[in-house]
Parts: structure tokens; sequence; C-alpha cells
């Protein structure tokens, strides 16, 4: 799904790649299940410490305006665009 | 019913009634063609009252059947979001389209800002590339 790989591409860019994932469409329980959980009607989902954040398109808004390094940092997860700015800052 | 006039011409003379109802039938036709757009799009402009919005199918974009209404891109911007978070308005405009979302609609891209946000920048950001689905 381009919406999921977007989502793995934001983390990735901040330096995020040990998370879980679960492909949903491996099991339509779960699938529906999630949904339900969430009362969140599409896929995909993040999930911090538990905490519902939101989908692709929060994600993509949080990480152009710069709330998912803070959201990162509440969960005591340091964005690698940090280090990347210190480092544009002192080369 | 028909009648000759001088000229030798049939008037049909055809009942108001019937422009109406005929018109009205052609309306739906159009309209059902894009129902689920056009019931989008009614919905968030009757509820939303938007600044700006825009509905757009993106279906043909996906691993769907020409044609299809099941990916969808909105765009919004109401006071309705002032003093909102991006989950609590994303949850307003899911609860609004909770039919169309238990139905046909499979995506549903939200970008909703407000006026303030949309004076500050009127970049709409793009959809990203489909990489198959499921097919469905």
């Amino acid at each position: 799904c381009g919406f999921s790989n977007a989502v793995v591409q934001i983390l990735r860019m901040h330096g995020v790649d040990d998370y879980k994932y679960h492909n949903v469409l491996d099991d339509q329980h779960i699938r529906q299940g999630i949904k339900s959980y969430s009362d969140w009607p599409t896929i995909p989902q993040v999930y911090m410490n538990g905490e519902f954040v939101g989908g692709c398109d929060i994600l993509l808004q949080m990480h152009r305006e710069g709330d998912l390094i803070e959201k990162l940092n509440e969960i005591g997860i340091r964005s690698a665009l940090l280090d990347k700015d210190d480092n544009e800052v002192t080369n | 019913m028909s009648t000759p006039n001088g000229y030798g011409f049939r008037s049909i003379i055809v009942s108001r009634r019937k422009i109406d109802l005929y018109l009205d039938t052609l309306r739906r036709s159009f309209s059902m063609m894009n129902s689920v757009e056009t019931s989008i799009r009614n919905k968030l402009r009757e509820h939303f009252k938007p600044l700006y919005l825009d509905v757009m199918n993106e279906s043909n974009m996906h691993n769907v059947p020409k044609g299809s209404e099941t990916h969808f891109k909105v765009v919004l911007v109401s006071d309705l979001f002032n003093s909102k978070t991006l989950l609590q308005r994303h949850r307003m405009v899911n609860e609004l389209l909770v039919n169309e979302l238990n139905g046909p609609i499979h995506a549903l891209s939200i970008q909703a800002k407000t006026p303030q946000q949309w004076e500050d920048s009127k970049h709409i950001t793009k959809s990203p590339p489909c990489l198959g689905g499921s097919g469905k």
C-alpha cells in the first residue's frame, strides 16, 4: 500500500526502524478489529506507546510541521533529523 | 397531445410537469454517475461551511477498475477546525462520512486546515503512489 509505504519512509527519515508492524491484509479479523478498536476507518494506523497517533496524512503533516520530532521525543526517541540538522550547522 | 396547427405542423404540447420530471431524471442520472463523490462533497459543504473544499476521486491512481469511486482525497478548510487537533479534525470528517467509509470508500486522504493555516500555506500534499494494494 502506498500510504503504508509513505509512513515507513517518514519513520525511516527520522531514524526509526525498530518498530512492530502487522500486515492486516493477512488477517481480515485484525483488519476489521483494529478499525473498531481505534474507531478509525482506514489503514495504516500508527500507534506510539499504545496511543493511536493517526494515519498517513496525520503523520505526514506532523513530519512537515516538526511535530513528529516532538512526539518521538515524548516516547524517548531522538529523531535522526535533529542530528542531521546539527551536522549541517557544524560543517 | 398533438394537434395540427394552421401550417400543417403538429404541435406537441408537453406539460410543464413532464418537463420538470424529465429534467429531474437527467439531474439524478448525472449525479449518480459520481454518486459517492457528490455525496461526500454535499455532506462536507453542508456541515463545515468550508472556506475551501476540494473532493478528488483518486481511484484511477490505484489498482481498481476504471470508473471506481473507492479512493478519495479531500482538502477542507473550515473555521470548525480552529483549536482542534489533527486527530479531532479527521474524526469529524470520518464521522460525517461514516456511511461512505463503511461502504464504497477504501481510502480517504484528508487535509484539514483552519482558515489561518490555509492563508499561511495553500500547499496540498500529493498522495503517495499506489504500490499495487490487494487488488480490491
